[in-house]
């Protein structure tokens, strides 16, 4: 019980994946100008580390980490396994979104190519397959449960960064500070606030 | 010879992937503690470079033209995975800690993908080799600078030789302990891009990076497709 209330408050504030650990800067800083464009690119998000999270810890526990199956433990091909399976995941989770749930896939189509080379999904396979004792049943519980956490920390810090530029939008700044550097500044005076939740743990 | 030279120029200098692109955020913001972290991240980041630069000119006429991202990515995903072992054997033990994950995750760098989409696929092996190690040179570069500057006003030291224990030397400055922890990164950030903008810099004319702010000028823009981003930002407008 511990564990796991450690890993939901660890991975979703006070480790937070974009203000303290500048992994997947790039939709943050990218889709962040309307709160509603946020949370949309906050639902894929959500969406798709959980699945990849799940999806890495099986392969890597059942193929990647099990002699019995490829003749020999090949752990060290991690890298290039998680890449290439999360490629083809977010692939295939379009496709299906399309035949499926077009609604869905109206909302969160744009973002999901987007995702794909978003390194916060990586990030997480490999940080869960460093933390986690894969001989232990819990690995896939816990794999799964810090993926979405992570994504949730991800989605508050998004829509707060959308929320102030939105506020902020007609601001009189100075104008070789308007745009990204403006941007930076909300993130980083965001990222000194987040580093207040590290009490907590 | 002369191409060569060219290419070295460019990428240290005239495109330069951090300063001129703002390409490859991530490991520039997270690394770039102190001068060593930097240079080290931006060492490994040229080895995979100049690699993959050099097997995907090799295969530009083998590898067909619908399979090229996964084949790239593959190709990418092996330097990378041959960096992080010989690093953990023969890197100091203190960088490593301090790299930890984002040695993997060069696999993701954008400016690797980017210069195998817009050069290595299409150019021959010899100047494809010279783009990478003047592309690297200029990320090194980039990042030994940022992480000096952080450094040496965060932490007081330059290259891990601290002023602030030699009073005599450096006596009246006091760290600001903020520049080496994660906000400290966003603002240099800030710092360095509206440098940037007053400048007038980074007007890219043959549109190999995205320059409009809104993905961050990130530069995935041959990985990630700049007509979704477009429609992304359609219907936002709606």
């Amino acid at each position: 019980m511990k564990t796991i209330l450690l890993i939901i408050i660890g991975s979703a504030l006070a480790n937070n994946v974009v203000l303290s650990q500048f992994l997947g800067l790039c939709p943050f800083l990218g889709v962040s100008r309307k709160i509603k464009t946020a949370a949309g690119m906050g639902v894929a998000v959500i969406f798709v580390i959980t699945v990849s999270s799940l999806v890495t810890a099986v392969i890597y526990k059942f193929v990647l980490a099990n002699p019995a199956v490829l003749g020999g433990s090949l752990v060290y091909l991690n890298t290039i396994v998680f890449i290439l399976i999360i490629a083809a995941l977010v692939q295939l989770v379009e496709l299906v979104l399309k035949k499926y749930s077009p609604a869905l896939h109206k909302a969160l189509g744009v973002y999901l190519p987007l995702i794909t080379t978003n390194c916060a999904v990586l990030g997480v396979a490999l940080n869960n397959v460093s933390d986690y004792d894969v001989t232990k049943a819990s690995f896939i519980g816990y794999s799964v449960l810090t993926g979405f956490c992570v994504a949730v920390g991800f989605t508050f810090a998004i829509l707060i960064l959308a929320g102030i530029r939105e506020k902020t939008e007609g601001s009189d700044i100075p104008a070789p500070l308007k745009g990204m550097p403006i941007t930076l500044i909300t993130a980083g005076l965001m990222a000194i606030a987040f580093i207040g939740f590290q009490g907590l743990i | 010879m002369k191409q060569a030279l060219e290419r070295l120029v460019n990428g240290i200098f005239k495109e330069n992937p951090t300063f001129v692109l703002l390409l490859g955020m991530c490991p520039t913001l997270a690394v770039t503690t102190s001068a060593i972290n930097g240079a080290g991240m931006g060492l490994a980041t040229m080895a995979v470079l100049v690699m993959s630069n050099m097997l995907i000119s090799m295969l530009r006429n083998v590898i067909p033209d619908k399979v090229r991202m996964p084949a790239y990515i593959v190709i990418i995903a092996t330097f990378v995975t041959i960096v992080e072992f010989l690093m953990k054997a023969y890197a100091p033990q203190s960088l490593n800690d301090s790299l930890g994950i984002y040695i993997p995750l060069i696999v993701v760098n954008c400016i690797i993908m980017g210069r195998a989409e817009s050069y290595a696929g299409k150019n021959k092996v010899i100047p494809s080799i010279f783009d990478g190690i003047g592309m690297g040179l200029g990320f090194t570069l980039a990042l030994t600078i940022i992480g000096l500057v952080r450094e040496l006003l965060g932490n007081g030291s330059a290259f891990g030789f601290r002023f602030a224990d030699h009073a005599e030397i450096f006596g009246i400055y006091e760290p600001m302990k903020i520049f080496v922890m994660a906000p400290g990164a966003f603002f240099i950030l800030a710092l360095l891009t509206g440098i940037r903008n007053k400048l007038g810099v980074g007007k890219s004319k043959d549109g190999t990076a995205c320059h409009d702010d809104s993905c961050a000028g990130c530069g995935q823009y041959p990985y990630c497709q700049g007509h979704i981003r477009q429609e992304a930002k359609e219907e936002t407008a709606e």
